[in-house]
C-alpha cells in the first residue's frame, strides 16, 4: 500500500511534467503537421537558462524569465526558419527541427560544459511536505504538481473561453477557411510555437532541478514526449492529458514492480530455469524494461490506431 | 524521356564509357588511394588512412541503402542503423562460429552474411513500419530503434551487453588464401563489396519496383489507382535496403572485429541521413559524396575540434533551408548554365561571395572553437590554436574580431548574395526562354 501511493504520487507528477512538454508539441504537431524535434531541446534550455537566471536573480524570477526566454526562441525558430522551408515539403521541416535539435545541444555543452551542472532546488521548497508510512514526500513534488494543474487549467481556459482561443481552434483545423474570415494565420502560428516552447521551458525550469541538468536531457526526454504525442493523438489536448498521466503511472510503477514473465510462469506452475530455452528473455524483470514500454507503446500505437486515444485524424 | 533513352541505346561502344566513366573512375579512386598515402620509409600503408578509407568505402553503402529509402521512396527513417547493426552481429557471430567449429565458410563472403542479417530484420521491423508512411512511419522507425538499441543492453547472448561482441576476422577460410591480416587486405575485399553493392544498388532503380518506389513516393494516391499496393512497395523496399544496410554492416564487423550497440543505435541513423541528405537524396552518387564529407569531418576534423558535430549540424541546417537538393543539387543546378556555355559569367559572382563567406566562415570557427576552449578544452588543460595561430584566448581584441568577423560577414554575404540572386536567375530566366530548362 506504502509503495502504491508513493509510486502514484511519483508517477503522476512525472505525469504532469511530460503533459507540460507534450501539450506544447501537440499543439504544434496538429497546426503544422511537423514534429519538432527541437522541442525537448526548448526544455532542456529552459532548465540552462533557469541555472543561470537563478545564480543571479534567484529561482522565483527565473520561473519567470526562463520560459519567457524559451518562448522568444521559439517565436524566432518560426518566423526565421521553419516558416522559410516551409515551402520545401514536411520532410524539410523535420529535418530543419532535427538539424537544430543538434545544433541546441552541442550550443549548449560549449556554453555550460560537457557535465551536469548543480541546478538545485530552491531552499525555500527544499522541505518534507508530509510523512507517508514513514516515506517523506517532498514539498517541491507538491510544488511541480500545483504549476502544472494551473498551467493545465489556464492553457484549458485559454483554448476554450477567450477569443483568441478559439481563433487557434479554427486555425488547428481550417487554416484556410480562418485566413479567409481575415485571421493572420501565420502570426497564429508563431504566437502557438512560442508558446509551446515557453511550456517546454517552464517545464525545464521545474523539471531540470526535480531530475538533472544535464547536455543528454533532451535526447532522453524527446523520444518519451513523442509517445505521449502520439498515443494521445492529434489535435487533442484532453488525450494528450490522458496520455502524459498514464505514460507517468507506467514507467513509475514499472520501475518498482520487480516481476519477469517467469514469475507469472511459475503461478501457473512453470518453473523457469537457466536451461530453459528462451529463458534469458523470460527472466529479465519489468524494471529493467520500464524503459522500453513507451517504444512498445508507440510502434504499437502507430500500427494498430495510428490516431492515438483520441485523435481526430491519422498521424 | 523515352526518346532520350532509345537514342543513347544506339550510340556504339565508346559512349558506354563516357556513361558510366564514373563507375570506373571511383574504382581506379578507391584502388589508388592507399598508395597515396603509402609510408615509402616504414613499407606499409598508413592504418588511419586504410581505415578512413574503409570506413568511407561501408558509410557509401550504408547511406545509399539510406536512400533507397529517403530519396527513392519518399520514407524518412529515424532507426535504418538498426539493420546496419543487426548485419554486423550476424557477421561477428559467423566469424566465431567459423572459429569454434571449423566449418570452410569463406571469409570473403562475410559482407554478404550480413546482408542475410539486415534482409531479415527488414523482414521482421519492416512488416510493422511499412505499414505506414511519411511522419508515422519516422516515429515507427524510431521506435525500433530505441526499442533494439535498449534490448542490445539487456540481452546478453546475441548482442553482448555493453561490451559488445568481440570477433577476429583472421580464420584462414579464405578462398583466394589471405590471411586478413593487414587492414590493406580487408580494404580491398570491403572496395570490392562496395562495387557489388553500389551497382545492385544502381540497378535496382531501374527495377519497376525501384520506379514504382519512385511513384509511390511522388503520388501515393494516384499509385493505388494504377493497381498496385504502396504498402507492399513499401516492405519490399525497405527489406532490399535493409539487405544492403546489413552488407555495409557486416563490412564494419571486418573493419573493426567488435560488434557493441552502437552500431544499433540512433547515432549511427543519423550519420546515414545527415550523409544522405547532405550529399543529396535526389540524384544516385549523392549519398557517396555525403558518407565521404561526413566520415571526413568525423574522423579528420574531430581531431582538431570536439565541436566537428556542431559544424555538421550547422552545414545541415544551412543545407535544407538554401540547398535541399544536397550538394549533388548544387551541381546539378549548373548543368543548365554550363550548356549554354555561361558558366564564366558566374565567377565574379562567386568570387565576390567568397570573400565574405570566408571571413564569415573563419570568424564562426574562431567564435565557437573560442567558446569550447573556455568551458571544456581548458579544464583538460590544452592550449588553444587555431590554424597554426595561437592567441591568447582570454584576451578582448580576438573574441571582438571573432565577433565582428563573423556577423560582419554574415551582414556582407547576405548583400553579396542579392547580387548573385540577380545574376543567377538572370542566366536560369535565360536557359527557359532557351528551352534548356523547363
Amino acid at each position: 500500500m506504502e509503495v502504491f501511493v508513493v509510486s502514484l504520487l511519483n508517477g503522476l507528477v512525472y505525469g504532469m511534467l511530460l503533459f507540460m512538454l507534450a501539450s506544447g508539441l501537440t499543439l504544434i504537431f496538429s497546426m503544422m503537421g511537423v514534429l519538432n524535434f527541437a522541442h525537448a531541446s526548448a526544455y532542456m534550455v529552459g532548465a540552462y537558462f533557469a541555472y543561470t537566471l537563478s545564480l543571479y536573480v534567484g529561482f522565483w524570477v527565473a520561473l519567470i524569465v526562463a520560459p519567457i526566454l524559451c518562448g522568444l526562441l521559439g517565436a524566432a525558430i518560426e518566423m526565421w526558419g521553419l516558416r522559410r522551408v516551409h515551402k520545401n515539403g514536411h520532410i524539410a521541416e523535420l529535418l530543419f527541427t532535427f538539424g537544430l535539435a543538434l545544433i541546441i545541444e552541442k550550443v549548449v555543452q560549449m556554453t555550460w560544459g560537457l557535465i551536469a551542472v548543480p541546478y538545485r532546488i530552491p531552499s525555500g521548497l527544499d522541505f518534507p511536505l508530509f510523512d507517508l508510512w514513514g516515506t517523506q514526500f517532498p514539498a517541491y513534488r507538491a510544488f511541480m504538481l500545483l504549476i502544472s494543474a494551473l498551467m493545465f487549467l489556464s492553457i484549458w481556459l485559454g483554448l476554450t473561453r477567450t477569443r483568441i482561443g478559439l481563433v487557434i481552434q479554427a486555425a488547428l483545423t481550417h487554416p484556410d477557411m480562418a485566413g479567409a474570415l481575415g485571421h493572420n494565420v501565420p502570426r497564429v502560428f508563431t504566437m502557438v510555437f512560442a508558446a509551446g516552447t515557453a511550456l517546454a521551458g517552464l517545464a525545464g525550469v521545474i523539471g531540470g532541478n526535480y531530475r538533472v541538468t544535464e547536455p543528454g536531457m533532451a535526447f532522453s526526454m524527446g523520444p518519451i514526449v513523442f509517445v505521449v504525442v502520439v498515443f494521445g493523438g492529434l489535435g487533442s489536448l484532453t488525450g494528450c492529458f490522458i496520455a502524459s498521466i498514464l505514460m507517468g503511472l507506467i514507467q513509475t510503477f514499472a520501475v518498482v514492480l520487480d516481476y519477469s514473465l517467469a514469475d507469472l510462469l511459475e503461478v501457473f506452475g512453470f518453473v523457469v530455469t537457466k536451461a530453459t530455452p528462451g529463458s534469458e528473455f523470460l527472466m529479465v524483470t519489468l524494471p529493467r524494461i520500464a524503459a522500453l514500454l513507451p517504444f512498445i507503446l508507440l510502434v504499437l500505437i502507430l500500427v494498430l490506431r495510428p490516431r492515438g486515444l483520441l485523435g481526430t485524424r491519422d498521424t | 524521356m523515352s526518346t532520350q533513352t532509345s537514342s543513347a541505346a544506339a550510340m556504339s561502344a565508346p559512349s558506354f564509357l563516357r556513361r558510366h566513366g564514373l563507375w570506373f573512375f571511383m574504382l581506379a579512386l578507391m584502388l589508388v588511394l592507399p598508395w597515396v598515402f603509402y609510408d615509402h620509409e616504414k613499407g606499409r600503408h598508413s592504418g588511419f588512412a586504410i581505415t578512413l578509407l574503409s570506413e568511407m568505402a561501408l558509410m557509401s553503402i550504408f547511406a545509399l541503402s539510406y536512400n533507397m529509402l529517403m530519396g527513392q521512396a519518399g520514407l524518412l527513417s529515424f532507426g535504418h542503423a538498426v539493420l546496419f547493426g543487426v548485419g554486423a552481429y550476424f557477421v561477428a557471430h559467423t566469424l566465431n562460429f567459423i572459429r569454434a567449429s571449423g566449418l570452410p565458410i569463406p571469409v570473403e563472403l562475410m559482407p554478404l552474411v550480413g546482408g542475410i542479417g539486415g534482409l531479415v530484420c527488414g523482414v521482421l521491423t519492416g512488416y510493422v513500419a511499412t505499414k505506414q508512411r511519411a511522419t508515422a512511419f519516422a516515429m515507427i522507425t524510431m521506435g525500433i530503434g530505441e526499442l533494439l538499441t535498449a534490448a542490445a543492453l539487456m540481452f546478453m547472448t546475441f548482442f553482448g551487453g555493453e561490451g559488445g561482441i568481440t570477433t577476429d576476422r583472421v580464420v584462414d577460410t579464405s578462398i583466394f588464401g589471405i590471411p586478413y591480416t593487414r587492414p590493406i587486405q580487408v580494404y580491398y575485399l570491403i572496395v570490392a563489396w562496395a562495387m557489388i553493392a553500389a551497382l545492385l544498388m544502381f540497378l535496382q532503380t531501374q527495377t519497376p519496383l525501384g520506379r514504382m518506389a519512385n511513384a509511390s513516393r511522388d503520388n501515393y494516391e494516384r499509385t493505388q489507382f494504377v493497381g498496385y499496393d504502396p504498402k507492399v512497395i513499401r516492405y519490399w523496399q525497405f527489406i532490399l535496403a535493409g539487405f544492403f544496410a546489413g552488407i555495409a554492416g557486416g563490412m564494419y564487423c571486418l573493419v573493426y572485429e567488435i560488434v557493441t550497440f552502437d552500431t544499433l543505435a540512433a547515432v549511427k541513423s543519423a550519420n546515414a541521413l545527415l550523409a544522405t541528405y547532405i550529399g543529396g537524396a535526389v540524384g544516385f552518387f549523392g549519398p557517396i559524396m555525403g558518407a565521404v564529407l561526413v566520415v571526413g569531418m568525423q574522423s579528420g576534423v574531430s581531431l582538431h575540434t570536439s565541436a566537428w558535430l556542431l559544424y555538421l549540424g550547422v552545414v545541415f541546417i544551412a543545407m535544407v533551408i538554401y540547398a535541399p537538393g544536397g550538394l549533388l543539387g548544387l551541381f546539378a543546378n549548373h548543368i543548365p548554365i554550363a550548356r549554354m556555355g555561361r558558366l564564366g559569367e558566374l565567377v565574379v559572382p562567386y568570387a565576390r561571395i567568397l570573400v565574405p563567406g570566408l571571413m564569415m566562415t573563419l570568424g564562426f570557427v574562431l567564435f565557437v572553437e573560442l567558446t569550447t576552449h573556455q568551458t571544456i578544452n581548458a579544464a583538460q588543460g590544452k592550449k588553444f590554436s587555431l590554424l597554426g595561430f595561437a592567441p591568447d584566448p582570454g584576451g578582448t581584441m580576438v573574441w571582438l574580431s571573432a565577433i565582428v568577423a563573423m556577423i560582419g560577414g554574415a551582414l556582407w554575404v547576405r548583400h553579396e548574395g542579392r547580387f548573385f540572386m540577380a545574376k543567377w536567375n538572370a542566366l536560369i530566366e535565360d536557359a527557359k526562354a532557351r528551352g534548356i530548362v523547363a
